[in-house]
């Protein structure tokens, strides 16, 4: 027998307060019932003081008074049922089909908040993904397992950037096995989300697609369990039916601020620009989920989007998704602007695990000294416009003029491929050769000179 | 011991409350609930007690039990740390992996080092001896490079009154009774428990005086830390705040390197977990996970087990200081260590200070960095604990609390920094604003071991990287050419420095770990280059010919082509300078 609780004490916000409780256990789901609505609201309790306990609704607390709804307390963590049914659906933030299909019936349940993977039991990720734009495969080589977010900023096409990624990856080199994609739209422009759907129907992709997804105009509070479905979707499909999952969470910066939200409700210290103190941890739980494991055949491999407020990579979001994540695309308004897409700016831009995932036994041989080469000596084109805008180009020195036409050439060419190309790492290698050809030999200072034998004198 | 159990009346995330708690000491271990999760007090007031909880607290109810273990947080010092992985509280991963696989599951319980395992024993002591705090007693062969000594605890005097013979026996196995004047008897076993917040006792601290050889040029030479000393190295997110520790904890010349990942990545420790294995310590040929213990609480595992983790490792490391060996502790990041301070701090409704990190902040951190240092041990020996800790500043702002308080209790400050690092110039380590509180307290040590001249020739190439970062802001402003043929050369030879000796590169054979000797040599011979090159410029020998292409890329190229173990190389790069510079100052004199 279930109690109901029939008297609220508070409401504010995505919260409610109640009093006079038994036996609830922590982390517990409830179901709310409202007078006057069909629909039950889903909630979770986040704290417990003696018989006061404080629970997070997932819906709008809207039309909840302290009088005309009842409390029911599950004794159950919240959990999804998962089966390979899921492919090819779209649910909301908390796991309910809004496609119009039914429910899924699984025996398989899982917790959605996961658990920790044991550092030893990971496997280190090495192969890499070939995406077709050269601006990551080149420089911030994407690695199967890995967590790399895209840095963006409002009006900039993180989208279609993350759509060419979808349509163009090579998730697995084996084509017998398996891969999907699972989307999380947390607090998106229901535009957005019908961008993501249109391109994954014309990519083919629809039917290996599991879309998680949250409106702008859906509650808060739901934002905060959107990410949490879609990646216990996606270690259901990678670890239980040995699947390579590319997962793509979409806008970071709303979860967060969903996040300061209902902190901020529960009154708590405040740490950078009123986010909670554990706003780390947080993102933490949800980014160090991706991986693999040694005795499982399957990947999660995550790439969330975040858009930077103001463009400013030090605001608490992008800089503790950094300090998590492997690495970060970053994308530029000023590329932009020149019509150059997909606007990567590849100086900030980082892969951590690239290391391990290129060269001879990867890609090519002349991987690695190529993206340090083309690192470096971009990075000096910036310096030569520096002073080019105070001097004039024209007084320039020679070298440094050919700095200028190499930062031209590699933007257009290299960074500024379009959405619609596709490059194999062999083309975008030998396109960096043919653009760095055009620097004195004695500036490629970061490349073995039997590699420069080998490719270079091979072009002149 | 008290019978009287704390019940549950509070739950708030890893924090929890209990009524009926007066009994319970401070910082006391308990379990918690049902699932028995592992927890320590952290305040008391009247009957209620506070508890932060080192797991996942989801599922607990009101009502469940708090039980008290009588003792404060401690670790089982023994044999069967090296070459494991830990977590914030010295559970196995390994250990744990097998009893809940591939996730961590909340209620494993308070295991710790191998109990079954035997361990073949030496023991040096005899009946009727007498014996204090500290003396070894015996030892054991932990891994072919460790051999593990077996102390006398910290409040055991007395004469012994029984021993074992030598021979195989389990951590568990008492090997000698000692009885004190007082006829209490203590059996020791080959662990012993220390509790993690309390410094173990040393006989006296000593001078610095020894470098910590690291095998990194921009560290050994300009910026030295020593055995003994603290370093903090700060830095925005992509500098190579990790790598720089993994190359430290993987080259540096300590005994023993205790490697504790707090709030970091899962595929970093996973890395190090493959990588160390198949690496091998130049000096002693053996893999350097022999000498390595590794403590991970990656970024998703519980905040409160990573306030711990920071502790634990430097408890390890006194430990095995206290049989004499040098041991280094990379924390890495203490800044993750600092935060799950604060958040533990805000979910007790403490008063903030700074940025709402806990008023205690300070000194906290100094706690922790003083208990680096050179000691004489109990036992007559020379060992130290060097900490160096990794601090994640948020924006790479370094003036933010943690990295403003950790400069205060550091000596040795390796400031990475982010244009380095977009340049792609490994390590970031930003020469202009790093400093080393060491380098007039090792002068000595380089005079002995190295060279004389240490000390004149890294201060006069550090005055050309000072003097080339002043003329860049001309540079910048009118352009190169404008400038002097002699604040020309200074930008050549920075620029040789920067890119032949500051660069280094982790993943190259010859260059990821270099001898201080040839680090030296290497040195001298930019100088030796600057020398030249610098009174040919005197003499009115054009820039352009002065410097040569080929010279100065072969001078680059030294760190790559020049093998560790056969010098003879930069020799015949110095004869090359003498050459080339003698032709050049006979043809302008000719002319």
């Amino acid at each position: 027998m279930k109690k109901e609780y029939l008297k609220l004490d508070r409401i504010e916000g995505p919260l409610i307060e109640l009093s006079d409780i038994e036996n609830v256990s922590y982390g517990e789901v409830i179901d709310i019932k409202v007078k006057g609505e069909d629909k039950r609201k889903k909630g979770k309790v986040i704290k417990i003081d003696n018989d006061r306990v404080v629970v997070q609704v997932f819906e709008s607390t809207s039309g909840i008074s302290v009088n005309n709804s009842s409390v029911s307390f599950t004794g159950k963590p919240f959990e999804l049922h998962l089966s390979k049914e899921i492919l090819g659906r779209s649910f909301n933030g908390i796991g309910e089909p809004i496609d119009g299909g039914g429910e899924i019936f699984s025996s398989k349940i899982f917790n959605i908040n996961g658990r920790p993977i044991n550092p030893v039991a990971r496997k280190y990720p090495r192969n890499y993904i070939q995406t077709g734009v050269s601006s990551i495969d080149g420089l911030t080589t994407l690695i199967r397992g890995q967590k790399l977010p895209i840095f963006s900023g409002n009006g900039l096409p993180h989208n279609e950037l993350a759509a060419q990624i979808v349509k163009q990856a090579k998730i697995s080199a084996d084509s017998n096995e398996e891969f999907a994609v699972v989307f999380a739209a947390i607090g998106v422009k229901h535009d957005d989300a019908d961008y993501f759907r249109k391109s994954f129907e014309e990519s083919d992709a629809i039917n290996r697609v599991v879309m998680y997804i949250n409106y702008a105009d859906d509650p808060i509070a739901e934002r905060l369990t959107t990410p949490r479905c879609a990646l216990t979707a996606a270690e259901y499909l990678a670890f239980e039916e040995d699947m390579h999952i590319l997962v793509i969470m979409t806008d970071i910066t709303s979860y967060c601020e969903a996040l300061r939200e209902v902190s901020s409700a529960r009154e708590e210290v405040p740490s950078r620009k009123g986010y909670p103190g554990y706003l780390y941890s947080d993102l933490a739980s949800l980014y160090e989920r991706a991986g693999m494991l040694k005795n499982r055949k399957g990947s999660i491999t995550l790439l969330p989007i975040l858009t930077m407020p103001n463009d400013d990579i030090t605001h608490p979001v992008p800089d503790l998704t950094g300090y998590i994540t492997e690495g970060q695309i970053v994308l530029g308004r000023e590329l932009n602007q020149k019509h150059i897409v997909p606007p990567v700016n590849i100086l900030p831009s980082l892969s951590r695990l690239m290391k391990d995932g290129i060269g001879g036994d990867y890609t090519r041989e002349d991987h690695p000294d190529v993206s340090n080469q083309l690192f470096s000596s971009y990075s000096k084109v910036q310096e030569v416009r520096a002073l080019s805008q105070i001097i004039g180009e024209d007084d320039l020195s020679e070298t440094d003029r050919k700095y200028m036409d190499f930062g031209r050439d590699f933007e257009d060419r290299f960074i500024g491929q379009g959405f619609n190309e596709n490059r194999s790492i062999e083309e975008t290698l030998d396109l960096a050769w043919d653009i760095l050809k055009v620097l004195p030999v004695e500036e490629l200072d970061r490349i073995d000179p039997k590699l420069i034998d080998k490719y270079l004198k091979k072009l002149k | 011991m008290n019978n009287s159990q704390g019940i549950i009346t509070m739950i708030n995330g890893p924090v929890i409350q209990g009524s009926n708690m007066s009994d319970y000491k401070m910082r006391e271990m308990v379990t918690v609930g049902n699932k028995r999760l592992i927890g320590e007090v952290i305040s008391i007031e009247g009957d209620i007690g506070t508890v932060q909880v080192y797991e996942e607290t989801e599922g607990l109810k009101i009502g469940e039990e708090i039980v008290s273990t009588g003792k404060p947080l401690s670790l089982k010092l023994g044999p069967g740390m090296i070459g494991n992985m830990f977590d914030g509280i010295e559970r196995p991963l390994k250990r744990m992996n097998s009893m809940s696989e591939n996730f961590i599951a909340e209620g494993i319980g308070l295991i710790s080092i191998d109990t079954e395992k035997e361990w073949e024993v030496d023991i040096f002591v005899k009946r009727g001896d007498r014996v204090t705090p500290g003396l070894i007693f015996g030892e054991v062969q932990e891994t072919s490079l460790i051999v593990h000594k077996l102390m006398v605890p910290a409040n055991v005097e007395g004469e012994i009154i029984e021993v074992k013979e030598n021979g195989n026996y389990t951590v568990e196995e008492s090997l000698v009774i000692v009885q004190d004047k007082n006829g209490e008897k203590y059996e020791l076993k080959m662990y012993q428990e220390w509790p993690v917040r309390e410094p173990r006792p040393v006989d006296e601290r000593m001078p610095i005086s020894k470098l910590l050889a690291t095998g990194q040029r921009v560290l050994d030479i300009f910026f030295p830390i020593a055995k003994g000393g603290t370093a903090a190295i700060p830095g925005g997110f992509g500098t190579g705040k990790t790598m720089t520790q993994h190359q430290l904890a993987k080259w540096s010349d300590a005994d023993i390197i205790v490697y504790v990942g707090c709030g970091e990545r899962g595929n970093e420790m996973t890395e190090v977990l493959e990588d160390f294995p198949e690496l091998i310590d130049p000096k002693t040929d053996k893999p350097i996970m022999e000498r390595t213990i590794l403590i991970a609480n990656t970024s998703n595992m519980p905040v409160a087990a990573r306030e711990a983790s920071i502790y634990t490792g430097i408890t390890m490391a006194e430990y095995f200081r206290d049989m004499g060996y040098h041991v280094a502790i990379m924390a890495d990041s203490t800044s993750r260590w600092a935060e799950a301070l604060r958040e533990i701090s805000g979910r007790l409704e403490e008063m903030p200070a700074e940025e709402g990190y806990p008023a205690y902040l300070p000194s906290r951190l100094a706690e922790f960095y003083e208990r680096a240092g050179y000691v004489k041990t109990l036992n007559d020996n020379d060992g130290s604990v060097t900490i160096i800790g990794a601090v994640s500043p948020p924006g790479g702002d370094f003036s933010e609390p943690v990295t403003e308080n950790t400069k205060r209790f550091v000596n040795v400050f390796l400031a990475l920094d982010r244009e380095l690092a977009y340049a792609r110039h490994y390590p970031a380590i930003n020469w202009l604003n790093s400093y080393s509180g060491y380098v007039k307290v090792l002068d000595n040590w380089y005079k002995e071991s190295v060279s004389e001249n240490v000390p004149d020739v890294r201060a006069k190439m550090l005055e050309i990287l000072y003097e080339e970062n002043k003329l860049q802001e001309i540079v910048m402003l009118v352009g190169e050419d404008v400038l002097p043929d002699d604040q020309r050369l200074i930008l050549e030879i920075a620029k040789v420095m920067k890119i032949g000796f500051l660069q280094q590169n982790a993943f190259h054979k010859e260059d990821t770990y270099v001898p201080i000797e040839k680090q030296f040599q290497m040195l001298k011979t930019i100088e030796h280059l600057y020398d030249r090159s610098y009174s040919a410029v005197k003499k009115g020998i054009p820039i352009s010919q002065i410097k040569d292409e080929e010279l100065f890329n072969d001078i680059i190229k030294m760190k790559y082509n020049i093998p560790n173990d056969d010098l003879q190389g930069l020799e015949n790069l110095n004869s090359r300078i003498d050459e080339f510079y003698n032709g050049l100052e006979r043809k302008y004199s000719d002319d």
